[in-house]
């Protein structure tokens, strides 16, 4: 007992200090963004919340109770940053994307990949600050591939959509806000009732009678409203949506850069606004500063609830797994305008169509990728 | 190896990049406001949707 309470005054005294130094290396507004990841780290480990278990519940024993805490996360978020963005349009700005054959490719294989990496973008991160080896693996190549796949992206982009005939400018691809058309109090009823119209079906979708399941999980529901709360403060506080994977791409160009790759001529990293990011130091970039603070909080979490244990070493055949869908996740995330955070949570939330897309595509991947899992024997 | 050894040697390769990082850099921050709503400022920062 007095050695938990060391090892938590320890974890706030390194978290102050951390906070401290961001801001007199970075700002005010960065140390901020460095607290609310924090915060997020803790929502998601304290209350072990995540989006691939969730998702493989519903697959593999039909347990909605994952989607209706995920469901919950989108219409608190909705509910407090659509009326936000329009209220302050100057200032505030949302996430939309357009509907282009990269979304609909990058989410489905994103899908897929995180059910294999088990853990998306901020379960990926989460795991990692927790001390988990298998994300371990992941992160490297889910950094690599977020930087390559964001150098790729102007070249997916170009390809265009499927609904590229209803493009309000020719050459452009489809998308669509619902914030112009319908206004805040429009766009957020929708948002809300489409939640509850997917919670519902998967509520339906629960198993049979015989094997009854809850469909709901009051930890995780509480982790819902935390994160849904903490996300429409990210926004008042940076401007932009919560996202992760641009931060990592980022990482990864800085080290390219750093062993000497010229990205002077790259389509994504040598033009602005990215160019300028890259010239910059990594304690001035929104995504990284959460990131950071995210990998923080969720230690943190991991020590204060089980502060033991050891560290279980990988196969051969995990760490092969491990590294290689990392590499696709980081790839297909920036194909799809980013993973369950900046593309699906980002999306529902600034009430673009690009958002539930993201989750459709990304959610028939996981049934396929739940199924290569237990193919492969991961547990 | 420990969990708490692991996890140590993870935050000091991360927080060495960092101080890497932070050394090639000499150059003063216009700082952004604190809070960006309500300061008039439009908000300028990179997000994975293409921003």
């Amino acid at each position: 007992m007095a050695s938990q309470r060391v090892s938590r005054s320890v974890l706030i005294t390194l978290a102050g200090l951390g906070v401290v130094s961001v801001a007199f290396l970075a700002g005010v507004q960065a140390a901020l963004l460095v607290l609310i990841g924090i915060g997020f780290g803790l929502a998601l480990q304290g209350y072990g919340f995540g989006f691939t278990g969730g998702w493989r519940r519903m697959i593999v024993s039909r347990d909605p109770s994952g989607m209706v805490a995920q469901m919950v996360l989108m219409a608190t978020a909705a509910l407090l940053a659509l009326p936000l963005l329009a209220a302050f349009p100057e200032e505030l700005v949302g996430a939309v994307a357009p509907i282009s054959w990269s979304l609909l490719i990058g989410a489905f294989v994103f899908g897929l990949a995180m059910q294999l990496a088990d853990g998306c973008g901020s379960g990926s991160l989460n795991k990692a600050g927790a001390g988990n080896i298998y994300s371990w693996a992941v992160m490297p190549t889910f950094i690599l591939g977020s930087f390559i796949g964001a150098s790729h992206q102007p070249a997916w982009i170009a390809l265009g959509g499927p609904l590229d005939a209803w493009a309000s400018e020719p050459g452009q691809s489809f998308s669509l806000s619902l914030m112009p058309s319908l206004g805040a109090l429009g766009a957020t009823a929708l948002s809300l009732v489409l939640c509850l119209l997917v919670a519902g079906l998967f509520v339906r979708l629960r198993a049979t009678p015989q094997q009854p399941t809850s469909f709901w999980n009051r930890q995780w529901l509480k982790a819902a409203l935390v994160i849904g709360i903490l996300y429409a403060v990210h926004l008042a506080v940076a401007g932009q949506p919560w996202g992760i994977v641009y931060g990592l791409g980022l990482w990864g160009a800085k080290i390219a850069a750093g062993v000497g790759i010229d990205l002077t001529q790259d389509a994504f990293w040598g033009v602005a606004p990215h160019a300028a990011r890259l010239a910059e130091p990594v304690l001035w970039d929104i995504t990284s500063l959460t990131n950071i603070g995210l990998l923080f909080g969720t230690m943190a979490a991991s020590r204060w609830t089980n502060p033991d244990g050891a560290t279980h070493h990988l196969s051969a055949k995990q760490w092969v797994v491990g590294l290689s869908s990392g590499l696709i996740l980081g790839y297909s995330a920036r194909l799809a305008f980013g993973c369950n955070i900046g593309g699906f949570l980002g999306g529902v939330a600034s009430a673009s169509l690009h958002g539930w897309v993201w989750f459709a595509m990304a959610f028939a991947g996981s049934v396929f990728g739940v199924r290569l899992r237990s193919r492969l024997g991961l547990q | 190896m420990t969990r708490l050894t692991s996890i140590s040697l993870f935050w000091a390769i991360l927080l060495a990049l960092i101080a890497l990082d932070q050394r090639q850099f000499d150059k003063p921050r216009a700082e952004p406001p604190a809070i960006l709503l309500g300061s008039g400022v439009a908000a300028s920062g990179g997000h994975c949707s293409g921003r």
